[in-house]
């Protein structure tokens, strides 16, 4: 059986990988699609407790971060779009007069 | 633990099998298209390679691997490489949980052998979650080709198909209201009621077939609902710029989710291979469970011979405002039933 | 087992990472979903199958094409090479990155992982991780939570519609008038993109 440190260490990965994106990216979809990932990464780590401890909140708390992920989506990306049509940039350091 | 190699065997034999089968079935679909819309409009089509044109499939084959493999050049290389792989590829996957039949004795070897590859309790779910990676093989063809009708066929196909995807989910709650699973094989059996016709299309899921043909046929994108391939308009929609074996994984992505959702109707909607005497000759229930599936793949044809396509605007304000309600409301009628019959 | 996760932990981290490294968003996007498939892999190998299902229908399914959509729609091709206003994220991020994977890594190790649950006859792993126990939590023990997640997806489709929505013609010409001004203007908006494909 595979140890849980295993799927804790893949998810911390995972977690710091999209810290960095969000860092390194400078285009709004790129640091939306990082936040994802580090999303993921925590879902990753619940779904382990969940197997591990044999309790199945962890896997509701899943469900409900990808409601949350999926709300969060569509809103964003309507941001996005609204965002795009009046500065035609996707440039995340070009969209800072707090306004649209 | 121990390797059954008996069991790892069976199902690999099944998984050729079946793939054999559908590949065939695909191919036969495409002829019996083309000969049937030829009656529908009183011409003859193809009849010259073999018997009636039979092997008309087989040299369209060989044409299609014989043709120059065009990659243009604006494309995105490694976009457009990969689309086709990403349509065809999901669309084959779902051919494990199909539920051909009951399980049967073999007389020769001495064993029951059931006549699907596997099920597990999640499967309704497996084939929703690989029909909807299906999006990707159009969205990218459209992409990657960087060419404008292209892009505009794929846009409006991953608008199509999101939106009718919602009502064909919500269309088959009704029925796991009833069936009280999500594992197809279960869903089957729970019909067996009724001398075999204990179907759910006749009891209390009407409305809910109603809505699940219709989004059907959009979500594979045919007739009447085949906008992202509107010849006038855009040429050929998202695989314009695509020629050969590329073009040709298209179309066989096609055609196998068409027979996937001619399955997936038969399964929840019209008993699967349940009907009268399957109980004492269980192989009848292969042979009723394809008679339905092909009723459907010949309802496609049929409708293709019949009706005009939506325009853009008609299809969406009918999946959202029609059809989506209507899917809710079956969800309510089937909740009120469930109460009432506990 | 161990090889099946090792393969996908691989898959996962390495196309992870090509989701930050990519300056194209299509190539990201595209490697997220093979991140988020391979994590739906993971699920597996802990029994989560329901879990699993529903990450490759609602990540890879819905909100991953939203994603492919928008980059479509304003088709963004490579990232324009402006000035860098925040140089020295750049030279952060990898050592952010270093520094919070040993540290994550160094509490692993002080922090003695606890053994696995016992597996019981009464208590076994399967049950865990079926669509009935999931329905039968979230419908009892957690079902103010799933109507407030309901309310905020009910919250986000507003908010969302509210957002994308253009300034259209004043409302007083009349409902017929308003059908028309909108289909004119997908209309255009194809064309707009149908333009900007050969930008």
């Amino acid at each position: 059986m595979i140890p849980l440190s295993w799927y804790l260490a893949l998810s911390a990965t995972l977690f710091t990988i999209g810290v960095a994106g969000v860092l390194l990216q400078r285009n709004v979809i790129s640091l939306f699609m990082c936040i994802e990932l580090m999303l993921n990464a925590v879902n990753l780590s619940l779904v382990a407790f969940s197997r591990y401890l044999n309790d199945i909140t962890g896997q509701l708390f899943v469900f409900i971060v990808m409601t949350v992920a999926a709300a969060e989506a569509a809103v964003g990306l309507a941001i996005i779009i609204s965002l795009f049509r009046n500065r035609e940039t996707l440039n995340v350091d070009e969209a800072d007069l707090l306004k649209l | 633990m121990p390797i059954d190699f008996q069991f790892i065997a069976e199902t690999l034999i099944k998984i050729v099998v079946a793939w054999l089968f559908v590949m065939l079935v695909v191919a036969y679909m495409v002829y019996a298209e083309r000969r049937v819309l030829a009656l529908i409009q009183n011409r003859l089509g193809p009849n010259r390679v073999g018997p009636q044109g039979l092997l008309q499939p087989f040299a369209d084959l060989l044409k299609f691997i014989f043709k120059e493999e065009i990659i243009p050049l604006a494309a995105n290389k490694w976009l457009y490489l990969l689309a086709p792989i990403v349509a065809l590829v999901p669309a084959m996957m779902v051919l494990i949980v199909y539920p051909f039949g009951p399980e049967v004795y073999i007389p020769f070897l001495e064993r029951k052998v059931s006549l699907y590859i596997t099920n597990f309790n999640v499967g309704l779910l497996y084939v929703f979650a690989l029909t909807s990676l299906g999006v990707y093989g159009i969205v990218l063809a459209g992409w990657a080709s960087n060419s404008k009708y292209s892009l505009l066929g794929g846009l409006r196909s991953s608008a199509q198909m999101v939106s009718y995807e919602l009502s064909l989910s919500l269309s088959v709650i009704g029925v796991l209201l009833q069936a009280g699973s999500l594992d197809l094989i279960k869903i089957v059996e729970n019909q067996s009621g009724f001398f075999g016709l204990g179907w759910h299309l006749f009891w209390f899921q009407p409305l809910g077939f109603f809505v699940y043909l219709i989004s059907a046929i959009a979500e594979t994108n045919r007739v009447p609902f085949d906008l992202p391939e509107a010849e006038t308009e855009l040429v050929a929609g998202f695989h314009t710029e695509y020629s050969a074996m590329k073009f040709a994984l298209f179309f066989m992505a096609e055609y196998v989710n068409m027979f996937t959702v001619s399955v997936l109707a038969t399964t929840l909607f019209l008993g699967g291979w349940n009907g009268p005497g399957v109980e004492q000759f269980p192989l009848l229930g292969l042979f009723y469970f394809l008679i339905k599936v092909f009723f459907f793949l010949f309802l496609y044809i049929w409708l293709r011979g019949t009706l005009p396509r939506l325009r853009y605007d008609q299809l969406m304000n009918f999946g959202w405002k029609f059809l989506l309600p209507v899917a809710l409301l079956n969800i309510v009628i089937s909740a009120v039933i469930g109460v009432l019959t506990t | 087992m161990e090889i099946l996760f090792l393969m996908l932990a691989a898959l996962a981290v390495v196309a992870a990472f090509n989701v930050i490294l990519q300056r194209n968003p299509i190539h990201g996007a595209i490697s997220l979903i093979v991140t988020l498939c391979a994590l739906a892999g993971l699920f597996l190998t802990l029994q989560a199958q329901f879990i699993a299902a529903i990450q490759v229908i609602v990540y890879a399914g819905a909100i991953m094409v939203l994603f492919v959509f928008v980059i479509m729609l304003l088709n963004v091709r490579t990232e324009e090479a402006k000035r860098d206003r925040q140089p020295y994220l750049k030279w952060i991020a990898p050592l952010l990155f270093i520094a919070l994977l040993g540290e994550v890594f160094f509490v692993f190790k002080a922090v003695s992982t606890p053994p696995p649950a016992e597996l019981s006859a009464a208590n076994p792993a399967h049950v865990i991780g079926t669509t009935e126990s999931i329905g039968q939590a979230m419908f009892s023990l957690y079902v103010v939570p799933f109507e407030a997640a309901s309310v905020l997806i009910l919250m986000a489709i507003v908010g969302a519609m509210i957002l994308a929505r253009r300034e259209r013609a004043p409302r007083v010409e009349g409902a017929a008038i308003m059908a028309q001004s909108a289909e004119s203007q997908t209309i255009t908006e194809e064309k707009e993109v149908a333009a900007g494909a050969h930008r």
